[in-house]
């Protein structure tokens, strides 16, 4: 068990930036909102899978709908409560462990906030290794664990509970939901026993988002090269480095999609994108693919840079980091590979 | 003819131009404590050369922005959000710094009401309720209340509506609205429409001594005040939306710099004591800052010129071959070597290399020639490096140099050959704002239906070009100089964040 506190939460916001590869919007609103809570609750107990007892009950919370109305309409701050509460109701027992969906962007905050005000441990890990749009791209689908039953809380006390045939309608039908409830819930799904954390879940990340960040900001302050910090850390390749010299972007099908060109010395880097960055073409070739990590970082700060905030002259490094084995499965690219997002290419693991 | 001018923190610059733009005379006097006494010095300076009468007095100053960064001066005031039930877990004042929330009191409310991104109604106004906290107002002696509601860039009707009742309550409340200064994005607009609330007395003291100048130099003209647009506003909105000046200084410079050289689309260059600013203009208008921006340690999101500072500047240290970012600022006259001081400093340089003629320059005859040539040659580069990270576009740009410290920048930069160093360039900040035209801005989300895209762009165009009118623009000279929209994601209904500005002359009384 170790403790997270106040200034814990800008590495952990940062790195999970980066682990995001581009998307899962912009941790401030959740970064604000775990400081809120520990504020007024006190730090948040990690734990690791080994202290969890056999009978744990783990639940992962997280914010569902679109970023632009999450830094808009703001949380009532009790949704994440509420969902939890429907849940235990139709599960007839109390949760005894919050982890996160994902370690990217505001939903690596989210169960630190609903960790600190709930006063349940935090668990030291997440269901992606990364960040995905959708509620059924989890390792644990990959195990035939329902997304179902699943509650979905909105800022005016509203609950729902979704029972499904699938994840893939679970998705579906919270997406619809969040529609009516003005595009900002939050949900909790995808339960999960102590044998099955230890299973399908990916762990250790909230640990090494915390380290990532931290890496960057000490490399930053020392004057050493903080991509290096990340990849020595993190492993993985540097895909390219240079300038961004073009940025497009359009919605198709309900999905911002856009690329962006680098233009480096080892040549020029299209990155196709969409909430994360998808796949990466170097002269033509494929060099990387979901479901690793296409991360983008300020080549002189190590920031991560959003896919939204990516545009022409930003010096860049493109970094392709391995995602968890699972997800080269032939299942697991079914799930997340780059058909699945509308790419014709197959998955191409990254060059050693 | 015009004035113009700007006051800054160690200036206060005027220029008088013609009706056809023309710089017909200039001067730079020292910004006074009063300030006041410093402009109408400045006015009297220029306006006796004027053969004619005056037809405005545009005047862009940085006193709103030092207000907030000192945390002097400010009003008391209250924070009203309309948001209830959501919201509530982040209150107005979240993540401010202590110094400058005690400074305006750091009193908030939570009510009822607000809306959903698409317009539908979140939750109801409560009368009673917003009747009660304008008791707890009255009651505790505030006068300027900023609102806020959740999706007011969408539809402001929640916002006057709860401004109607509560100066009904309390009368003579001033009530700045959020929908009125910002954009999406709940706490940086509330910030903004904070600080804005809290500089109403402030903004009603200048803009009364300004006219008063104004008068006192027997000129009886209208007084504009300048936008970090690059637009003008009227006495009665800068009395309203004194926020709105922020950072007018940079744009006006980048303006003034690129309207001196007759060009409309170009980086400018501007190279002061300590640092070099870049920015890039666009049809004439300096590109906004896409993140958030911070003032006097509070995130604010509303429009900004996007200026990238490096710590380049005509007294910045020069150490091997490092330069920058410490400068001996406004000491050069005594550090510098050129003075007889004992500081090598980047002037030093620029005076060695032969590119200016500044003190003795037999004071650094001793240099090594390579040295120099060396250390100039990575100043280039670090410039030419910073304009091309602000260009959005890898198509030719020319680049414009003015300041006082645009000694250090030789007549190309690499990759950038077309260098202008145009006439009058130390007044730029000036013409910027006496060349400024009156605006009108549509910002917010819209749905667009399939098929529906060109007719919703009109309508945004139109109420842009409606709003530029209604803010004094000339009828008929109204011209959109930007279009931008932004598709929202995982949001239906095709929600389209569309941005439109026009702009215009200045209608003549």
């Amino acid at each position: 068990m170790r403790e997270l506190d106040l200034p814990d939460l800008d590495d952990l916001a940062r790195g999970a930036a980066l682990l995001g590869s581009g998307g899962g919007g912009d941790p401030y609103i959740g970064t604000l909102l775990a400081r809120a809570a520990i504020t007024r609750h006190g730090p948040v107990r990690v734990v690791t899978v080994e202290e969890l007892p056999p009978d744990a009950l783990v639940v992962p919370v997280s914010m569902l709908g679109a970023p632009t109305v999450g830094v808009e309409k703001l949380p009532s701050g009790k949704e994440v409560h509420a969902a939890l509460r429907a849940l235990e109701r139709v599960l007839g027992r109390a949760a005894t462990h919050l982890v996160a969906i994902e370690i990217g962007g505001g939903n690596s905050m989210v169960p630190v906030a609903a960790a600190a005000e709930t006063g349940l441990p935090l668990l030291d890990a997440d269901a992606m290794g990364r960040a995905f749009p959708e509620a059924q791209m989890v390792l644990p689908t990959l195990s035939g664990i329902s997304t179902t039953p699943m509650t979905v809380a909105d800022d005016k006390g509203n609950t729902a509970v979704i029972d499904a045939v699938s994840n893939h309608w679970a998705e579906r039908i919270a997406r619809a939901i969040c529609g009516e409830a003005g595009c900002s819930v939050y949900t909790a799904d995808t339960v999960l026993t102590a044998a099955q954390a230890r299973d399908t879940l990916v762990l250790g990340t909230l640990t090494l988002a915390q380290r990532a960040g931290a890496a960057i900001r000490l490399a930053r302050a020392g004057h050493a090269d903080p991509v290096r910090a990340v990849t020595d850390l993190l492993g993985g390749a540097v895909l390219a480095a240079g300038k961004v010299v073009d940025v497009s972007r359009a919605t198709t099908g309900g999905f911002a999609r856009g690329e962006a060109v680098v233009h480096g010395p080892d040549g020029t880097l299209v990155l196709s994108f969409q909430n994360e960055h998808l796949v990466a073409r170097l002269a033509d070739r494929v060099v990387a693919t979901t479901p690793d990590l296409i991360c983008v970082v300020d080549t002189e700060t190590g920031e991560p840079v959003t896919t939204e905030a990516l545009r022409y002259g930003f010096r860049v490094t493109v970094l392709g980091l391995p995602c968890d084995p699972r997800w080269t499965s032939p299942e697991g690219l079914a799930l997340v590979g780059p058909p699945a997002f509308g790419y014709d290419c197959g998955y191409r693991p990254l060059p050693s | 003819m015009r004035i113009g001018i700007d006051v800054g923190g160690t200036n206060t610059d005027a220029v008088l131009v013609s009706d056809v733009d023309t710089v017909l005379a200039s001067v730079k006097t020292p910004t006074t404590a009063d300030v006041t006494t410093g402009v109408a010095a400045a006015i009297a300076a220029v306006a006796g050369q004027a053969r004619g009468g005056i037809s405005a007095v545009m005047i862009g100053t940085t006193h709103f922005t030092n207000a907030v960064v000192e945390a002097r001066r400010l009003t008391p005031t209250a924070a009203v959000r309309l948001g209830l039930p959501a919201t509530a877990a982040l209150p107005p004042f979240t993540d401010w710094p202590d110094r400058l929330r005690e400074a305006v009191g750091g009193r908030w409310y939570l009510a009822h009401g607000g809306n959903e991104y698409d317009g539908t109604e979140l939750s109801a106004l409560r009368p009673e309720e917003l009747k009660r906290i304008a008791a707890e107002i009255a009651a505790a002696g505030i006068t300027s209340v900023a609102l806020s509601s959740v999706f007011s860039p969408v539809t402001a009707e929640q916002e006057l509506q709860a401004a109607r009742i509560l100066t009904e309550e309390v009368p003579g409340l001033r009530v700045s609205c959020s929908h009125s200064i910002g954009r999406i994005g709940l706490l940086e607009r509330e910030n903004a429409t904070i600080l804005n609330a809290a500089l109403v007395d402030l903004a009603e003291h200048i803009v009364t001594a300004f006219g008063a100048a104004i008068a006192g130099c027997g000129i009886q003209a209208p007084l504009l005040l300048s936008q970090n647009d690059g637009t003008l506003m009227d006495v009665s909105h800068a009395r309203s939306f004194p926020v709105l000046t922020f950072a007018s200084g940079p744009t006006n410079s980048m303006r003034g710099a690129a309207y001196l050289s007759g060009l409309a689309d170009c980086a400018v260059i501007d190279v002061g004591g300590t640092t070099a600013d870049i920015g890039v203009l666009a049809a004439g208008f300096p590109r906004e800052a896409s993140t958030a921006a911070d003032i006097g340690g509070v995130r604010t999101n509303f429009r900004m010129p996007d200026v990238l500072p490096i710590g380049i500047g005509g007294g910045s240290l020069v150490r091997g071959t490092e330069v920058g970012p410490d400068s001996v600022g406004y000491q050069l006259t005594e550090r510098a070597l050129v003075f007889g001081g004992d500081t090598l400093t980047a002037t030093d340089l620029a005076v060695a290399a032969g590119r200016a003629d500044i003190g003795d320059r037999s004071l650094v005859a001793h240099l090594e020639q390579s040295f120099v040539d060396a250390t100039l040659e990575r100043i280039s580069l670090r410039l030419a490096e910073s304009v091309d990270r602000m260009r959005i576009s890898a198509d030719p740009l020319p680049v414009v140099v003015v300041g006082g410290g645009s000694v250090l920048v030789p007549d190309a930069l690499p990759g950038l050959p077309d260098l202008r160093r145009p006439a009058h360039h130390a007044v730029a900040n000036a013409l910027g704002a006496a060349i400024a035209e009156v605006g009108g801005e549509v910002d917010r989300v819209f749905q667009v239906p399939d098929g529906r895209r060109t007719a919703v762009l009109d309508e945004a165009r139109s109420e842009a070009v409606a709003r530029a009118e209604a803010a004094g623009a000339k009828p008929g000279t109204v011209r959109v100089v930007e279009v931008e929209e932004v598709p929202l994601a995982y949001l239906p209904g095709g929600a389209t964040r569309i941005k439109v500005k026009a702009v215009g002359e200045l209608r003549r009384a």
